[in-house]
């Protein structure tokens, strides 16, 4: 059986490191350069049961031109989207550069078998997925299946071929932060590429509280073995400030090799239009209102 | 498939270090100062009026960043002093003693009220002064002056409750030194609970940080306080020494070195005037291997570099269990990186300047002797200001119990790491001091914290934490960290006589 | 039968749980009331006051580790002790000039003090420690803690209630002491050393000693590894000032209580026992 160390983590002294971080005040240049940063970073993403052809290929169409009037703006890093999408994705975004992103699994929930989710995941795969995210089982991990939930990730992390794992925890669900530390040394160890705090259909979805124990699970598996796992917040993450406020977590736990998408996602969607408003807003002086920026 | 699908991992190399010379750097985020003001000189403050000094001496304070001059004080002299001792007498012994209980706690309410008002005045010239962070003069000092302030006001019709089977009478007039560390916190420490008991007080702030102080005078004033309750007097250990000596004072109140309060000490001896005394520490923070690691190190980097470690409970001494004791130093050398080392006025500064010349030298003075003792160094990378008076946060390993840098207090961003294989190993280092003022310990398990904690002889127990303040909890040290407590019940003691 | 001849009792020291002579081979003569020579006491010199500053410091940690009711059975078993060598006591009094009466009475009164602070050991800490309700996410407390090794002079004018006065507090709360017992009178300190030798006391929590406040005044106050100073008689304003002064070289607690009549009503409280403890404030994080 698979033995994985529970890490004490204290809840307030996690919760206090946040709220110092949260004092840092990002101006002027700084500022700019995080938000173009954020922008870089974002898997831009739609995950409804509505979601249809035109609803994809109008956010792949956001993904390319973010916004009509400002050059040289940094391309999203993905667009995320469910597997029936992907090829539509992969089509509209042929030579961007931007990654498709695809979830899996029977995501959101993770309750089908296992042969299920691996065929989910081959699907994406196949239909041009570059990354994958996948979820764990949650009620597996809490009742202390931890083999089962190794055994899970490696298995999609083979289905996945040379796309991306990233191993969504659904932190919401775990209730503790030792839990989430738990789940992220498990998730690391199995082969994953990213973790991921959420699925977007659970409160809380991402905290930083949450970001920043994970950060540290990532800080010390590169301490022991030298590896780089990526990170990636998502849901709940709405504002430009909020965003800034994820970077600086990043830049002060894990440094500036992380600050970049190989290493760091934010899966958002209303974010994107509210860090283009503060870019706007830096390059014009002026506040800006939300007319101006296309609602996709 | 583009090229980011690549996954480029570093080496895996027991030499694969974090990166912190970041790709993105934080611009200057000045606090403004457009909104305060600092006269050209400030007299003194006695019987609610200023006053210039008796012998028209003024001394100057400079701006520890800068090096340059902010403003002069007025010189406290021998005949000052009475002048205000009298004006307190007179206070005391009229009006002030008159009042209702409650109406001298309305006093206190209105000064928390006015305090919180004008709370990011007093914030900036707190740092302006002293040269600490505008994070800490912004987020703790200020408001914890007008917690302080609102907490003791509470107890001025209540103190029958605090002592049971007696009845508490307020001493009189009190003498009131203060320190340069935390100025204006520490005038609320002194004065609030003075003046709930019913005394009226004379206050000196340190020489190098008299600035909120005499703002503080302007909104006592404001206050409407009634004249000579509260009188405030600046100078150096000259006028120290005065109130100290000055026949007519009841009670004297320090806050500040062993050296100067073993002074003071002597200097009362064989009269009847109550005193109490906080003074210098060296507190030990003990490490488990079963402790929260990364809050730990944090608590480790609030212990020992909040307010440049001009900090008389600052966590000095960090004594880790060998088992975790590679890991722990690893992460506190990153953890030390990311710290932003420079203008006190800044917001995203983590350590301010040094307090003084003074101070600065003593510091060097230390890091000087550790490297003769034989300790090995480490420090931020982090660039300093041209100017000013600053100085890297430091660890210094390889130290041992008998080092000077070990056993005496530093009083700046320097800590000694030793480590321990059992907890009486530690506890035992730990309590192996002069000092009492304040201990850490990090450990995930409960009943040890409280073994450990019933152990260490100390006023304070930080558990899984460290520098945390509140007006509700009693603060002050065993041994030679001084006499009594200030804070939360137990600190009306100090300011009462029981009948 | 053949006459009995009284056996004397030796009047030696109180260190350590044992009853040795001073080590200066040093004595002073006790009288009574008639001017009779009663006994050769010892004249403690300076070593003895060390070596029972020692033997407290060694008993420090056990003692203060003791739980409150344990220590609060202990003081009452001096009690008990007491009250069955209450004759030992009633006649050592009425030879230094005690009526019959006021010899009960001390010896009473002395058994009711050390119940009081018996009774008080679990309880102090009730009444003046405190949960503080600060504003952070944490839990904190405040208890009280003794101070460590504590060296007094008892009164000399009541030699035995005045002494039980002076100890009961200062080991109720956890302490361990060093006694100067009354210089004119110091026969009563060592029958009730006897009583303490007996009681369950550990060795080295209460050492007394007999001899010249004059000559051990300022060792007393000057002692670096004793934590509080408490003087009961009124000093000379010269030897106030020594012993203050002396008691700043490690920032001593001087407890002075000028007390003349140890039967009045603030000659007891849980004041005496609070004068000889630390506040001691934890603080907690609160969370899961």
């Amino acid at each position: 059986m698979i033995d994985i160390p529970t890490i004490p983590i204290d809840q307030v002294a996690v919760e206090e490191r946040v709220k110092r971080l949260n004092s840092r005040s990002i101006k002027k240049g700084s500022k700019v350069q995080a938000l173009k940063m954020a922008l870089s970073m974002m898997d831009l993403t739609t995950l409804e049961g509505k979601d249809s052809k035109g609803k994809v290929i109008q956010l792949c169409n956001k993904a390319k031109q973010p916004h009509a009037q400002i050059p040289d703006l940094p391309k999203v890093a993905a667009v995320c989207v469910y597997p029936t999408m992907v090829g539509i994705a992969k089509k509209e975004l042929q030579g961007s550069g931007i990654h498709v992103a695809s979830v899996a699994t029977a995501f959101p929930s993770g309750m089908a078998p296992l042969s299920v989710r691996i065929a989910d995941t081959k699907f994406a795969v196949e239909e041009g997925a570059d990354e994958v995210d996948m979820v764990i089982s949650r009620g597996a991990f809490l009742s202390g299946e931890y083999q089962q939930v190794f055994d899970e990730i490696a298995a999609i992390k083979e289905a996945c071929g040379e796309a991306h794992l990233k191993v969504i925890l659904e932190t919401g669900e775990l209730h503790t932060y030792e839990n989430v530390r738990k789940a992220s040394d498990l998730a690391m160890d199995a082969g994953a590429d990213f973790i991921k705090t959420s699925t977007g259909k659970i409160s809380p979805a991402a905290t930083q509280p949450v970001t920043l124990v994970m950060l540290e699970a990532i800080r010390d598996y590169f301490y022991k073995t030298g590896k780089m796992i990526g990170m990636k917040p998502a849901g709940g993450i709405r504002t430009a400030k909020q965003a800034i406020q994820y970077l600086i977590l990043v830049k002060e736990t894990l440094g500036a090799d992380w600050l970049n998408n190989q290493y760091f996602r934010f899966g958002a969607s209303s974010l994107a239009n509210d860090v283009l408003r503060q870019i706007v807003k830096q390059e014009t002086g002026l506040y800006q209102s939300g007319d101006y920026f296309s609602l996709d | 498939m583009s090229e980011t699908t690549e996954t480029t991992y570093k080496p895996t190399s027991p030499n694969s270090k974090l990166d912190f010379a970041s790709v993105w750097e934080y611009d200057p985020a000045p606090e403004s100062t457009d909104h305060v003001e600092v006269k050209e000189k400030y007299e003194l403050f006695i019987d609610g009026k200023f006053v210039k000094p008796s012998k028209g001496r003024y001394f100057s304070t400079t701006n520890p960043a800068t090096g340059k001059k902010l403003t002069e004080f007025a010189e406290a002299t021998q005949k000052d002093i009475d002048k205000a001792v009298k004006s307190a007498r007179k206070a005391f012994e009229g009006e002030w003693s008159e009042l209702a209980p409650k109406t001298r706690g309305k006093y206190l309410f209105r000064i928390a009220r006015m305090l919180q008002e004008r709370a990011r005045e007093f914030a900036v010239l707190e740092s302006m002064d002293g040269g600490k962070p505008i994070r800490e003069s912004r987020d703790v000092d200020i408001p914890l002056v007008a917690a302080h302030f609102f907490y003791y006001a509470g107890w001025a019709d209540k103190l029958e409750y605090a002592f049971p089977g007696k009845t508490p009478e307020p001493i009189g007039v009190c003498g009131q030194i203060i320190p340069w560390n935390f100025p204006l916190l520490m005038l609320a420490w002194k004065i609030a609970p003075a003046l709930a008991c019913g005394n009226t007080v004379v206050l000196k702030p340190a020489e190098t940080t008299s600035l909120t102080a005499m703002k503080f005078a302007e909104l006592v004033k404001d206050a409407g306080v009634p004249d000579g309750v509260i009188n405030i007097v600046t100078g150096a250990g000259q006028t120290g020494a005065e109130i100290v000596n000055h026949k007519d004072i009841d009670k004297i109140a320090f806050t500040g070195s062993t050296r100067v309060g073993k002074i003071i000490q002597q200097s009362l001896a064989g009269t009847d005037k109550r005193y109490s005394l906080e003074l210098g520490g060296k507190g030990a923070m003990i490490i488990f291997e079963d402790a929260p690691i990364d809050q730990a190190v944090e608590g480790i980097i609030n212990a020992i570099f909040f307010n440049q470690g001009h900090v008389c409970c600052a966590g000095s001494r960090l004594i880790v269990q060998e088992s975790v004791a590679d890991k722990v130093v690893q992460k506190l050398k990153d953890r030390m990186q990311t710290l932003v080392v420079g203008d006190p006025l800044d917001k995203n500064t983590d350590v301010g300047a040094i307090n003084s010349e003074n101070q600065f030298n003593t510091v060097n003075k230390y890091l000087e002797i550790g490297i003769n003792e034989g300790a090995d160094i480490y420090q931020c990378d982090c660039e300093l200001p041209a100017d000013g008076y600053f100085i890297r946060p430091t660890l210094l390993t390889n130290v041992s119990q008998s080092n000077r840098v070990v056993q005496e207090e530093i009083f700046g961003p320097v800590l000694t790491i030793q480590t321990f294989r059992t907890a009486d190993e530690a506890i035992t280092k730990a309590n192996n001091t002069p000092y009492g003022l304040a201990n850490g310990v990090w450990t995930d398990k409960g009943s040890k914290i409280f073994k450990i904690g019933s152990k260490l002889r100390s006023g304070v127990v930080w558990a899984n934490t460290y520098n945390k303040f509140d007006p509700t909890s009693p603060f002050g040290g065993y041994k030679e960290s001084g006499v009594g407590r200030e804070g939360g019940l137990q600190g009306l003691s100090a300011y009462v006589n029981l009948k | 039968m053949s006459e009995h001849l009284e056996i004397l009792k030796t009047y030696k020291m109180y260190i350590g749980g044992a009853f040795p002579r001073t080590e200066s081979g040093r004595f002073y003569k006790v009288f009574n009331n008639e001017d009779e020579l009663i006994a050769n006491a010892c004249l403690a010199s300076r070593k003895d006051f060390r070596n029972a500053v020692e033997s407290a410091r060694s008993a420090f940690s056990g003692w203060n580790g003791r739980n409150a009711y344990n220590r609060g059975q202990i003081l009452y078993r001096i009690a008990e002790m007491m009250e069955s060598r209450r004759n030992e006591f009633e006649k050592e009094l009425t030879a230094i000039g005690f009526t019959t009466n006021e010899a009960r009475a001390d010896v009473n009164a002395s058994i009711d003090r050390l119940i009081y602070y018996a009774g008080w050991t679990d309880k102090y800490q009730q009444v003046f420690g405190s949960v503080n309700p600060v504003a952070s996410s944490h839990f904190n407390f405040s208890l009280m803690d003794a101070t460590g090794v504590v060296a007094a002079f008892a009164p000399d004018a009541s030699p035995l209630l005045g002494l039980v006065s002076v100890v009961a507090p200062i080991i109720a709360g956890g302490n361990t002491c060093v006694v100067l017992a009354s210089e004119p009178y110091p026969l009563v300190s060592i029958t009730f050393a006897e009583v303490l030798n007996s009681s369950d006391v550990p060795g080295g929590v209460v050492n007394i000693l007999t001899g010249k406040k004059e000559e051990l005044a300022e060792h007393f106050a000057g002692h670096m590894d004793v934590n509080a100073l408490m003087i009961t008689d009124k000093p000379s304003s010269e030897l106030h000032k020594k012993l203050d002064e002396l008691a700043s070289e490690n920032v001593k607690r001087m407890v002075k209580k000028f007390i003349t009549d140890w039967y009045a009503k603030d000659a007891q409280d849980p004041y005496f026992i609070t004068d000889f403890q630390e506040t001691k404030t934890t603080w907690h994080p609160v969370g899961f």
